[in-house]
């Protein structure tokens, strides 16, 4: 056995605790989990069933955990888990799970199966398993601070673009500050327009915001490949540059795993509370909207739909808030079907976006969201993840479907009232 | 060996040491998974309330889910009829309430002979429908081995001595009882070492599930 094999089933055994175990226990084989899985609703491949990606996890816990298992283990009677079969694994538990939950809520006997994958990656860093997309990318966010390599000095030179372009001033290091701003690595690179759709939010609010030139980065590659140790690391950055700016909020921005990884796992990560509050922008969004602090102006006429990120709404429990904005911002809103907490999702969360091995297959699984938006007929589409939208782009390219993304705070920032429209409500 | 003789035994010793290896397997199994612990939860709830929505879930899943498109329909409505079937024939047939009197001093009233006949024969067929549904169903197809298909047949194993006995069918009464009753006792030696564990793990699973959700303000 090698030294790596050896680690890695360390690590899945320090992963496995009682709901793992009364997960493992509980699973009757009863397949539900597929029908719910896009990867294998779009291939029709048995191998994607949800629970069978854990089988070396179930191995371990069977061989160490259980009487039977560890009886047979001594006999020598018992399949080990082995690099091979680990190699193997790595398309199951990396390509084709995107954490995106929805098996979850199918389960019969109530596994959570994202719990379980998200720790059965945690053995297949340890034996050396993580796809090469993701450890390069997790490399970067740990050396530069950002998945995509996005340092300090081109995130001012964005900065200073935004400001030239909307003529206000985006405030760093604010001691004091109520609010500090994250941003993901594809909002600075790719959409920056929401930058200044939070300032103008923000500056209609009269609310104190900062950005840190400490810690501004808010995904964290850490909990994609599944390696706590770097994901406790890239939190300890952000809980550090919050506390030393004193904020009470910490606003986490559109992206879906940012938003659960700070929100929900980091905690647990660095072993401790914070001295600040985490909010998802929507959430923030919706409060300062439901305060008066933010009033809304015209509505978007054009018919528009909403993509649900996965980790913000079916995983995260931002669910309400995106529905009231769209009604809000929307004249004509159509829910997709399977809409809300039951989504489907882009197909690239969970770090299959960083990892191009499986770049193949993520657009096979676009043929569902091609399907949910031809229902609808729509020809603009709003969401809250940058990463999704960058996934959903890559997808309505490839399908040659003539739909344009948009950021949900972006759209709202875009119809708050201004004193022009102030004075035609007037009217 | 007599037939009485057996009888008398497999009714006795037999019955006590099925029960005992039961007992004590299940106890084990569920210490086992337990004494793994759960780490406590720092991040700041958004429900505090979160084990009331782990009781919840222990209940709503008994609903059919909103998404299983392809899963055919009678492959569904033989896995509710047989769980239920057998809970009823297991719980609420005169002989067998006899017998949780004689073991733990008390009893409740019983469904009537005629009804738990039909129950029985609708419980077979479903049986034979998800052992169908399983062979062919590629998914299920894929993930089956010795344990599916031991478990399936422990089960069905003292439902159709059962009914066998009970109609005087194949064997005469007291053979076949003698068969029904060890039949009975291979499921009660089984059930913890096997994924018919799921009878006492499945509020566990449901409960982490849904506590763990409930704490995040999601309704599963």
């Amino acid at each position: 056995m090698s030294v790596s094999i050896k680690k890695g089933i360390q690590a899945f055994k320090e992963q496995i605790d009682a709901p793992i175990a009364s997960y493992f226990n509980s699973c009757v084989h009863c397949g539900l989990c597929a029908s719910s899985c896009l990867f294998y609703v779009a291939t029709g491949d048995p191998k994607y069933t949800p629970i069978h990606k854990l089988e070396p996890m179930r191995r371990v816990w069977k061989q160490e955990y259980t009487f039977w298992g560890r009886l047979f283990s001594k006999l020598g009677i018992s399949k080990p888990v082995t690099d091979d079969m680990l190699d193997e694994w790595q398309d199951l538990l990396y390509d084709s799970c995107t954490l995106c939950g929805r098996c979850s809520l199918v389960c019969p006997v109530g596994n959570d199966l994202v719990y379980m994958i998200r720790k059965a990656r945690e053995g297949m860093v340890a034996s050396g398993h993580a796809p090469q997309g993701l450890k390069e990318g997790t490399y970067r966010a740990m050396t530069i601070g950002s998945p995509m390599g996005v340092t300090l000095k081109s995130f001012k030179k964005i900065i200073s673009n935004v400001e030239e372009e909307t003529g206000m001033t985006m405030p760093f290091d604010v001691q004091g500050a109520d609010y500090l701003l994250l941003m993901s690595s594809a909002e600075i690179m790719e959409f920056y327009e929401f930058i200044g759709a939070m300032a103008k939010i923000f500056a209609q609010a009269n609310i104190s915001w900062t950005f840190s030139s400490e810690t501004f980065e808010a995904t964290n590659s850490g909990i994609q490949i599944g390696s706590s140790d770097l994901a406790a690391e890239l939190v300890q950055r952000i809980v550090d540059g919050a506390e030393k700016l004193n904020v009470k909020y910490v606003i986490s921005p559109e992206c879906g795993h940012a938003y659960t990884s700070l929100r929900w796992e980091g905690p647990n990560l660095i072993g401790r509370k914070y001295n600040f509050k985490v909010v998802h922008v929507l959430e923030l969004i919706d409060q300062l909207l439901n305060q008066g602090k933010i009033k809304m102006g015209d509505k978007h006429i054009e018919k528009l739909t909403f993509h649900d990120p996965c980790q913000i709404v079916r995983r995260g429990g931002v669910i309400d808030e995106p529905q009231h904005l769209m009604n809000k911002v929307a004249d004509n809103y159509v829910e997709m079907s399977d809409s809300g907490k039951l989504n489907w999702c882009c197909g690239g969360g969970g770090g299959v976006s960083a990892n191009s091995h499986a770049d193949e297959l993520r657009l096979k699984t676009f043929k569902i969201k091609k399907r949910q938006l031809d229902d609808t007929g729509v020809k603009t589409l709003v969401t809250s993840c940058s990463n999704c939208r960058h996934m959903l782009e890559a997808g309505l390219e490839e399908n040659e479907m003539d739909i344009e993304v948009i950021g949900l705070s972006e759209l709202i920032a875009e119809h708050l009232q201004t004193n022009e429209t102030h004075q035609d409500n007037k009217q | 060996m007599t037939t009485i003789e057996m009888l008398t035994w497999v009714r006795g010793p037999g019955l006590v040491i099925a029960i005992g290896i039961f007992l004590a397997g299940t106890l084990v199994r569920l210490i086992e998974m337990l004494m793994l612990g759960r780490r406590k939860d720092l991040s700041e709830p958004r429900n505090a309330a979160s084990a009331k929505y782990g009781w919840r879930l222990v209940f709503t899943r008994f609903l059919p889910p909103f998404a299983a498109s392809d899963v055919p329909a009678i492959a569904f409505l033989a896995s509710y009829v047989f769980h239920i079937g057998l809970f009823l024939i297991v719980f609420f047939y005169v002989p067998h309430i006899t017998v949780f009197k004689e073991l733990i001093g008390f009893g409740w009233p019983s469904l009537p002979a005629w009804f738990i006949d039909a129950v029985t024969l609708a419980t077979m067929i479903a049986m034979f429908v998800v052992l169908w549904h399983r062979i062919s169903d590629k998914v299920k197809n894929y993930l089956s081995g010795f344990n599916d298909y031991y478990s399936w047949f422990i089960t069905i194993f003292p439902i159709v001595t059962g009914y066998f006995a009970f109609h005087r069918l194949v064997l005469p009464y007291n053979d076949m009882l003698v068969i029904h009753i060890l039949s009975v006792e291979l499921l009660l030696i089984s059930l913890p070492f096997t994924k018919l564990m799921h009878a006492f793990s499945f509020i566990f699973s449901r409960w982490y599930t849904g506590e763990a959700a409930g704490r995040k303000g999601i309704k599963l």
